[in-house]
This record gives structure tokens, sequence and C-alpha cells, in this order.
């Protein structure tokens, strides 16, 4: 009897078929570079960051006179934009991906619970996510502003629950299609328990979704950041983020539009970077359409 | 004036696909003459609606190209018109009906202000196409037409959708009716009707009847004559009575040879009086709010016994299997198993019954998980019920169960769209195998087949009935086939059996008026059969009719 053949090797698949999406291809790249400066940037660059040069206060970008460092231009009182851009990463890309992360893991577990289970917990998960809803955010940021201490952890704490909602909802909308499904039946006719139809076989069906979801998530928390941070949670100078940049360098956009633009233009470089690959993902994720990837051709034509 | 009215020639049509050009129609010719009904013959594939989607201009371009050949109407090649005066033939010469009335109405208007509709965009003015509409509904016998015709599609049957669909087609008075599979979802009574409205219409407008269909007795039913078509080409044409006859080609004689129900009848099985019953169901009943969709169902099953349960859509036949295996909870009743009520089972012992009792579903498309391979669905079983197999046999076996269904082990990593219909069909009976079930029950297992591949899963099943003793329950509505597989046959009609008794007694000589209609409506490959069926169905009607209680 001839014997079934090993699958290939999930990271060479990975490679092949992140090669077919030169897109995806880009967006991983400039992923791993910005992990790599999130990384180490803080340890070489923290002094150019943060020392003020009142001599070289706003120096226009893109001319070498006052050194690579300064390639970017400098700030109001002379700080490196790049050196800044590339410290202040580290906050952002935690920040952000913490609290997205955080949302979307208690968003989707609560939707597939909602989804999966009897209508009285439904309606009680329900109803505690239309609270969140219907609280406005910055309200609840000043209450928890009022009650606790500013640190990162209650600015990814309060991102994170004003969140929660849209991945919830989302994941109970899909599940309450996805349980009808035959193939979910036939699980149940084998015997499966509930945890194994949820986790095998309605949560693989929901993640593309909540991945595409997230991305967008990214963007909003990034500026959502900025905006609490002004409000005097989380972030407080000399501690940088993205969005605070982008804040600080709004009053100057006339005299110095770089202040704003190059941690504005780093928002927006990260997001797509993310939205590229959250499209490949939901291609190579999917087994009736992996084949636009494995054939090697391009995706959008 | 001559008679031909559609004279399709040399046509070729490609796609353009990933894979390459794919020709799904090559060098197709066939005509069309007036009061004529002509099928075109062909399971999936085969490019039977897509030559019937070129006529109306239904080809998306791009992928498909109309690479070759002409089309005539009225002598005019209609691939040379422009678009504003081919859309002037589509719908007022030439009109077409589909599948699923469901997917072609339109779910947010009303049916009276659709069926008007096509005739205002060819320009009636609105009171003349309102009041044309309204005939036209009694004429395709909808009752209370006045009323109705301020109802939405979702408050008709099966049955009435199609008949309105008819009605739109019919509007402008067509020279044309092309028919795209008109009863392939319909019941078997429901289908015998619309068949014969088709046939009605067409004795009174005197238009061509472009009839395609997977079924050999919707053939025999309706067709003068007959295109048979396989993989995009015609590979025969004749009379109907001709090519049932004597088919020359080779794939029209497997075709003829595959359709069910002309087995001679099988004998009383020999089943041995004093095995006890695997399953005895004893007043079953299942409520849906106010509704009964199961009433006071009794029944047994024996080992290695084939029972089969036949009835329209909405005579509870898919609840009587949920029920059974527990996706639904009863209203009433019992069902001993091995001495035990699968009613009353703990969490645990309901586990365990899951290795007992399996179900493959009708359409296997949707069954398979598709984002599983083959190998993870079957190998599934093992890893809920571990202690029917070690992790390290799990390759093995997972192999010998593909072999033994007909599939290659070395597809084991594909996935489930990577394969045909009936190959799927194959995996989710080894899916099902995999728990070595004592009784597998098949909801509509096979009717979403093409025939050939419906009588190899029937040959297979036969083959695990033979060889493994397994029981089914097989929940049908085809009955040439429920002729050929089961032993014993359940007949069933709003939510109540009305009949019970021997595969040969039900189908030679039933008692209830009901079960005789039912096979009556059946239809029959053989045009010659089915001629003499249609007469014999007639006069049921005239006793039903006369005798309305009796049939209810």
């Amino acid at each position: 009897m001839p014997e079934i053949a090993e699958p290939r090797p999930l990271l060479v698949q990975i490679y092949r078929m992140l090669m077919a999406d030169k897109f995806a291809l880009c967006g991983v790249i400039f992923l791993i570079i910005l992990a790599v400066s999130a990384i180490f940037g803080p340890i070489f660059l923290e002094d150019a960051a943060t020392r003020p040069n009142l001599r070289g206060r706003n120096a226009p970008p893109l001319s070498m006179e006052n050194g690579w460092v300064n390639f970017l231009g400098t700030d109001s009182v002379g700080r490196s934009m790049l050196a800044r851009i590339l410290v202040a990463s580290r906050n952002t890309l935690q920040i952000s991906f913490i609290s997205v992360f955080v949302a979307l893991s208690i968003g989707c577990a609560l939707g597939l619970i909602a989804g999966y289970s009897t209508p009285r917990t439904s309606n009680l998960i329900l109803r505690g996510a239309d609270i969140i809803m219907s609280f406005p955010s910055l309200l609840l940021a000043v209450i928890v502003l009022y009650m606790l201490e500013p640190s990162i952890f209650n600015l990814v704490l309060v991102l994170a629950i004003t969140r929660v909602p849209v991945y919830l909802r989302t994941t109970r909308a899909e599940v309450l299609e996805v349980r009808e499904r035959m193939f979910v039946q036939a699980a149940v006719v084998m015997g499966a328990s509930k945890r194994r139809i949820i986790l095998r076989h309605i949560l693989p069906m929901v993640i593309p979704t909540l991945i595409t979801i997230a991305t967008l998530d990214f963007a909003f928390v990034m500026l959502a950041e900025s905006s609490l941070s002004f409000l005097g949670i989380g972030i407080q100078p000399p501690d940088i983020t993205w969005g605070l940049m982008v804040a600080q360098g709004r009053p100057y956009l006339v005299q110095a539009w770089w202040l704003a633009f190059w941690p504005g233009l780093a928002i927006i470089l990260t997001t797509m970077s993310l939205n590229l690959l959250s499209i490949w993902m939901r291609t190579a994720l999917d087994p009736v359409q992996r084949w636009r990837l494995e054939i090697g051709r391009k995706t959008n034509d | 004036m001559t008679n031909r009215l559609l004279e399709v020639n040399n046509l070729s049509v490609e796609f353009h696909t990933v894979q390459g050009r794919v020709h799904a129609v090559r060098d197709v010719s066939f005509h069309l003459d007036r009061g004529e009904t002509l099928a075109i013959l062909g399971e999936s594939g085969s490019g039977k609606s897509v030559s019937a989607s070129a006529i109306m201009n239904l080809i998306d371009t791009p992928p498909g190209y109309i690479t070759e050949g002409s089309i005539k109407y009225d002598g005019q090649n209609l691939l040379d018109l422009p678009r504003d005066e081919r859309r002037q033939i589509n719908g007022r010469k030439i009109a077409m009906i589909f599948q699923d009335p469901l997917a072609h109405l339109n779910p947010v208007y009303k049916v009276g202000w659709q069926i008007s509709e096509a005739m205002r965009v060819h320009g009636v003015p609105n009171a003349k196409a309102d009041a044309r509409a309204l005939d036209l509904m009694h004429r395709v016998g909808i009752p209370d037409a006045e009323a109705k015709m301020n109802a939405y599609p979702h408050q008709f049957s099966g049955g009435q959708r199609q008949r309105i669909m008819i009605a739109m087609a019919l509007g402008m008075k067509p020279d044309i009716l092309i028919a795209d599979e008109p009863t392939t979802a319909l019941d078997v009574t429901v289908q015998a009707q619309i068949l014969s409205l088709l046939e009605e219409l067409q004795e009174e407008t005197g238009m061509g009847l472009l009839l395609i269909t997977h079924d050999l007795g919707v053939v025999a039913e309706t067709a003068d004559r007959v295109v048979v078509m396989n993989k995009g080409e015609i590979v025969e044409t004749g009379t109907a009575a001709s090519v049932y006859k004597d088919p020359q080609n080779d794939y029209t004689k497997r075709l003829i040879a595959a359709a069910p129900g002309k087995a001679p009848l099988k004998s009383v099985p020999d089943i041995t009086p004093e095995d006890e019953p695997l399953l005895q169901v004893q007043h079953l009943s299942k409520r849906y709010g106010a509704v009964e969709a199961l009433t006071d169902a009794s029944f047994h099953v024996m080992p290695g016994e084939v029972v089969a349960v036949v009835g329209e859509s909405g005579s509870g036949k898919s609840t009587l299997a949920k029920t059974l295996l527990r996706l639904q909870e009863p209203s009433g009743g019992t069902a001993m198993y091995k001495g035990r009520d699968l009613f009353s089972l703990t969490e645990r012992e309901l586990y365990d019954m899951r290795r007992d009792i399996q179900m493959v579903f009708q359409d296997p498309t949707q069954s398979l998980n598709p984002r599983m391979t083959i190998y993870q669905i079957i190998s599934e079983a093992w890893a809920i019920h571990p202690e029917i197999l070690p992790k390290d046999a799990w390759r093995a076996r997972v192999s010998e169960l593909l072999t033994k269904v007909g599939l290659l082990p070395e597809h084991a990593h594909r996935y489930p769209h990577q394969f045909s219909g009936g190959q799927r069909q194959r995996i989710a009976i080894a899916r099902a195998l995999a728990l070595e079930p004592k009784m597998i029950v098949c909801d509509e297992a096979v009717s979403a087949l093409d025939v050939s591949i419906q009588a190899q899963v029937i040959a297979l099943l036969n083959d695990l009935r033979d060889t493994m003793n397994i029981s089914f329950m097989f929940i049908a509505h085809d009955l040439p086939v429920v002729r050929d597989f089961a032993d014993r046959v359940i007949v069933m009609q709003a939510g109540r059996i009305v009949e019970t008794g021997d595969t040969e007694t039900i189908f030679a000589h039933p008692v209830q008026t009901y079960t005789k209609a039912l096979l009556a409506a059946s239809l029959e490959p053989d045009p010659e059969v089915q001629a003499l069926r249609r007469a014999e169905r007639k006069t049921l009607l005239m006793d039903i009719q006369a005798d309305p209680d009796a049939a209810r």
C-alpha cells in the first residue's frame, strides 16, 4: 500500500508563498527592520534622541550638513528626528501591539463564548460590550487617570478595553454563521467536544477576519494613544511615541512640516505593511485560495 | 416561413483560467424547431449550461470567450448583433428559467411587480403589464392569484416559485423558452406538475422549449429530441426514444446503464426473525413551537439492513435523522439502541454512542471542513475517540480507508475543494467509517451527485453493507435509487409514517394513495415506460381529485 507522504515543512511553505506576493514581502521586510530598530535603536540612539541642541533647532531635512543623524531634520529643541523616530518605535509598537493583541484575544474569546453558549450568557456578554461601546473612551480615560497613576500599563488597559467590543461582535456574528455549517454538525455527530468544535472548526474560520480588523486597528490605536498621552495618561515626555510626535509637531506644520510628517509617515508605512501582510495571510490561510500563491504568480491580477 | 427557431452552429466557448484555457464547449451544433422540446442532457461540467448561457448572452467576458460558431435566431446571427438589439431579443423572444427560483427572484419586491417588470422593461405600459401579470399568475396555477400578486417570494413554496418564474418568462410570449434544470430542486410530485405545466404552455403557444437537464427521467417525460453532451462536446443526438433504446456512443450507453431503478426488485432480505433489532424507535415526535414536524414515528432497523425513508420536503424525514442523532432534542418518544434509550443518555454515554451511529450528509462540499486536509478530516475521528487507534497507526489506517472508498492514499494531504463532488462524498463516507460504526444515516447522501457517480457511491455503500454488516438509514426523495438499494421502505408524509414495507411490496403493491402518487410522479428513464406512467398518473390524479382527503 502506498505510504502517505509527509507534507512539506511549514517554514518552506511560508517562504515560498511570501516570495509569490511581492507586496507582502516588502511589508515583511519593513516590519523586520522596524522590529530590529525597536529592539536596538534605543541602545545606540538614546543620547541623540534626548539631548537638546539649541543651535541646531528646526534644521530642515534631506541634507547631510548636520551629519547623518540629522538627515531627517531636527525638532524644535534641536533633537535628531531620525533618532527620535527610531527610539519612539519601541514605545509605539509595544503599546499598539500589546493593546491590539489584548483586545483581540479578549474580544475573540468572549465572542466565541457568546456565539456558542446559552442565550443567557450570550446576552450578558453582549450587554457588557454595549456598555463599553456607549461609554466615550475619553471619559473612560479620564476616570482611569483620576484613579490610577499614568503608566504604559494603564494606557494599554484603556486602549484594549475600548477596542474589545469590535472584536467581540465580529467574532460572535461569524460564530453564529459558522456553527450552523454542515461540517460543524458532522463534528458533533462524531462526538467532538465543545472545546474541540470551537477551537478546531470555528476559530480557524474566524481568525482571518479578525486579523484584517486588527491590522486596521493598529493605526487607530497609535493615534488614540497620542490623544491619551496628551491628556496625561501613559507616555509622558521625555518618553516619546510616534503619536506624541505627531501631536507635538502639529503647531509647527507651517514652519517645520517635518516634525509631524516623519512620524506620520512611520505610522502610515507600518499600518500599510501590516495591511499588505494581512491580505497575504488571508489568502495563505485559506486552502481554497492558496493556489494563487503556490503557482508563483502575482495575486492581484 | 420555416419551423426552425434557433440554430446553433459549431459553437465553441473557452474560459481563460489560471490553469490555462479550458474548452467548456467545443464545436457544438444543434437546432430547435417551433413547438418542439429539445433536451440537452449531460452531467456537471459537460458544458450544457454554458451552451444555454451563450444563447442568452450570459457568459461573463472575461473569463469566457465565444471563440467560434454562430447562434442563429430567425435568420440573424445573435453573436453579430449589438448589445441593445441583443437585449431586445432576450426576454422578449428568448426567455429563460433557472434551477433555483429563490435565488433568481428578488426577495424585496412583490412577485406581481416582478412579473410585470419583465414586460415593462420591454415597453409594455404599466396597466397592461399588471393585467397580464395577473392572467399569467392564474395560468401557471397560483391559487388566489389576486391576493398573491402582493406577496413576496419567500411566502411561496418551491414549486410555486418556479411557477412564478415561468410566468415571468412567458410575459412577452417568447418563441423560445430555455429551462436550465427547472425541476432539480423540487419534489417528485411537484416536478411532475411543473413539467406538465411547461408542456401545456408549449402546446398553447407553440414555443420551442430547450430543456437542460442531467435527469434521464425528465428527458423521457418531456423531450422530443435529445442532445447528449460530455466534456463540452456533443456525443449523440436523436429522438428521445431512439437514443434511449439504441445508444451509439459509449458515454451515452454508460449514462443510461447508470440510471437507477432498473435492476430486478430485491426479494425480502434474509434476516432471521429471531435477530434483535439494532434500533427500535417508538412514538418519536418533534415539535417546533406549534408546528409538529414529526408525529408518533415508530419503526426499527435490523443489523445489516438498509431502511429507506422517503417523502417530500417537509415530510419530516430530515427531522427524523437529526433527532435520532441528537442534533435536536425530541419532544417525545424513545429510541432503543443496545438496550439503552438514545434520548436519555448521559454526556459520556452519548459520546460512546457517537462511535456507533454515524451520518453522511447531503452536500459533501459543506460537510467537510474546507480548512482541513483529507488526512486531518479522517483522522479527527481518532482524535475524538483515541481508544479506537493509537496515533502511530493513523497514517496506515487513513490510506487503508481511502483505498477502500476508491481514492488514492497520495491525496491525503489535499484539501476538499481539490476533489470532485463524488470524490468528496467518498471522503465523507471514509470519515464515517473511521469510527467503525454499526449504523450510518445517509441524509440525501447521493442526491447532489451526477447519475454515474451516484451509481458508484451506491455500489460502495452496498459493498460496505455486505462486508462490514453496517446498517443504513437511507433518507432520499429519489425513488429509483431507493428501489435499487433499500431492503425496507418507510414512506413519510407531513411528519407521519404513512406506510412501511419491504421494497418489493412498496414498489409493486403500494397501499396508500400518497405512496401511489409518489411512485407515479417518479420519472422513468425509458420514454416508452414513462408514457405509460404518465397515463397512469392522470387517472390517479383524477382519483385524488375525487377524494382529496385520502391523499391530503
